[in-house]
This record gives C-alpha cells, sequence and structure tokens, in this order.
C-alpha cells in the first residue's frame, strides 16, 4: 500500500484548520483548572510545543541514519531541516515553559527540575549541531559528521522524556501513566487538537523550508553549470 | 487584566511571534531566490544568444 503525501497547501490549510479549532477549544470547551485556573490553559500551547520538538529532533535523526545507511545525498538536507525545526521548536518551549513555571511556581526557571535541566541539555546539543556543521565544508565529510552527531543527540530523547517519571516530582507532574491521562475528557480532546495542529504546523513549516533549501541548491547548481 | 490572563495571552504571543518572525525570514528568502533566478534566467538567454 502506498501512502500519497498531501500537497503543501492542503496541509497548510489542514494546520489552520487545527490551530484555530485549538484556539476555540482552549478557551471556550476545555474547562479551567481547580488548582491552577486559567494559567493552566498554558498546557495546551506548551506541552504540544515540546512533543512537536521531540517529534522534529526524532525525524531529523532518523533522516540522518537514513543518510548513513543509503548515502542518499538528499537525507542530508531533509535531517537538518528536521533540526532546525526542532530547535525553533525547542527554543519555544523553553520560552512557553518559563512563563508557565513563572505563573505556577512564581520563578522563570528552576534548576531542581530534572526534566528542564534535561531538555535545556538537548536543547542546546542541538544548537551546537549547527556549529558542528557550519565549521566544516560542504561535502560528503560533512553530511556524514552531520548525520552521526544528530543520531547522538536522539538518545537524550527518552531520558529528557521520562526525567520527570524517573524523578517522581511533583513539582513538573506527570500527566500521561500506565493508567492513562490524568485529566478530563474535554481536557484530554483538547489537548489532542492542540498536539495535532502543532504536528501540522511543524510538518508545514517543514515542507517549506525544505523547498526552500532544495530551490537553493539547484540554483546553486545551475549557477555553476552556467559559468 | 488579571496576571494570569497576562501570563497565558504572552504564551501564545510568543508562539504568534515566532510564526510572524518565520514568516518574515521566508519571505526575505523567497524574494532573494526570486531575484536569484532572475539573474540566471538572465545570463542563460545571454548565453543562448551568443
Amino acid at each position: 500500500m502506498s501512502i500519497t503525501r498531501p500537497s503543501l497547501s492542503a496541509l497548510a490549510a489542514f494546520a489552520v484548520a487545527l490551530a484555530a479549532a485549538s484556539v476555540l477549544m482552549t478557551f471556550f470547551v476545555a474547562p479551567e483548572d481547580v488548582d491552577q485556573g486559567l494559567s493552566q490553559k498554558i498546557f495546551y500551547v506548551h506541552v504540544p510545543i515540546a512533543l512537536t520538538a521531540y517529534a522534529c529532533f526524532g525525524l531529523g535523526a532518523w533522516k540522518a541514519l537514513r543518510l548513513l545507511l543509503t548515502r542518499g545525498e538528499r537525507y542530508d538536507l531533509e535531517s537538518y531541516t528536521g533540526i532546525h525545526q526542532g530547535t525553533i521548536f525547542g527554543a519555544l518551549t523553553l520560552v512557553t515553559g518559563s512563563i508557565w513555571a513563572k505563573a505556577s511556581w512564581g520563578v522563570w526557571w528552576t534548576w531542581s527540575s530534572n526534566q528542564l535541566v534535561l531538555f535545556l541539555v538537548l536543547f542546546l546539543f542541538y544548537c551546537a549541531y549547527f556549529m558542528l556543521r557550519y565549521s566544516t565544508e560542504s561535502g560528503p565529510r560533512r553530511e556524514r559528521n552531520s548525520a552521526v552527531y544528530a543520531l547522538f543527540g536522539v538518545v537524550l530523547i527518552p531520558v529528557s522524556f521520562l526525567a520527570v517519571r524517573i524523578a517522581g516530582t511533583i513539582l513538573h507532574p506527570t500527566v500521561f501513566t500506565h493508567e492513562g491521562a490524568n485529566l478530563p475528557w474535554q481536557m484530554l480532546v483538547c489537548f489532542l487538537i492542540c498536539l495535532g495542529g502543532m504536528l501540522a504546523l511543524a510538518a508545514t513549516l517543514y515542507r517549506v523550508e525544505l523547498a526552500g533549501k532544495r530551490a537553493s541548491v539547484s540554483l546553486r547548481e545551475l549557477r555553476e553549470l552556467l559559468a | 487584566m488579571t496576571t494570569s490572563e497576562k501570563y497565558v495571552t504572552g504564551a501564545y504571543l510568543v508562539l504568534l511571534g515566532m510564526l510572524l518572525v518565520y514568516l518574515l525570514i521566508i519571505a526575505l528568502k523567497v524574494s532573494r531566490l526570486e531575484e536569484e533566478l532572475a539573474d540566471l534566467t538572465r545570463a542563460a538567454r545571454e548565453k543562448l544568444d551568443g
């Protein structure tokens, strides 16, 4: 069975529709949290952004693995774009997380939460990816080095994701456990729509950025041919 | 506006701001690609005309 990839315009329309539904669900359908009140609404933007960042880093690592296995040149740009998207969503995770921390805990940042620190480590690790990538000349060597680095980083994703469970702290509560989701169904539906919207947005941005990068490479090749 | 409302608005504005900055960067990139393509088209025409 073959899977047809949706066109960019269809994907963008889907992302816009889900984003609009996310905002409506968050502010008009999902009930207000008893403990945190209105500030809990940040959950619907912060957690989907964080999960999208993990997905983008995971995609970047998957493309890097494909590059190492098949030596297909196109995977280098795809891996790079995935990691670039992951870094953008990672920065957003840190900023929205800080805002939520200030609203809930009264501080912008705390070093005592393993999940925060591990996410920061993951983010900085992937920031260093760009330094590594641009410190070497373009070519197969840079592609391989970047791919290996991207693959090393993916190890940090499950560690970062599971940190809150390992730590067992009440500072960063666990919403999704083995027994299921610890939140009412309206909140869960709202969260799933927000997550879908964020993933669709990331997929759209990924496709747009990749198209731009591919066009740039094609133009460079064309310029060399015409020179 | 209560403090909670300010924080929630701030979180959503950060996302909106990122999208706008991203849109600006993409728009700049597309206009640069358009210029490069126009240059290459001109160069190709000159080469064909001899």
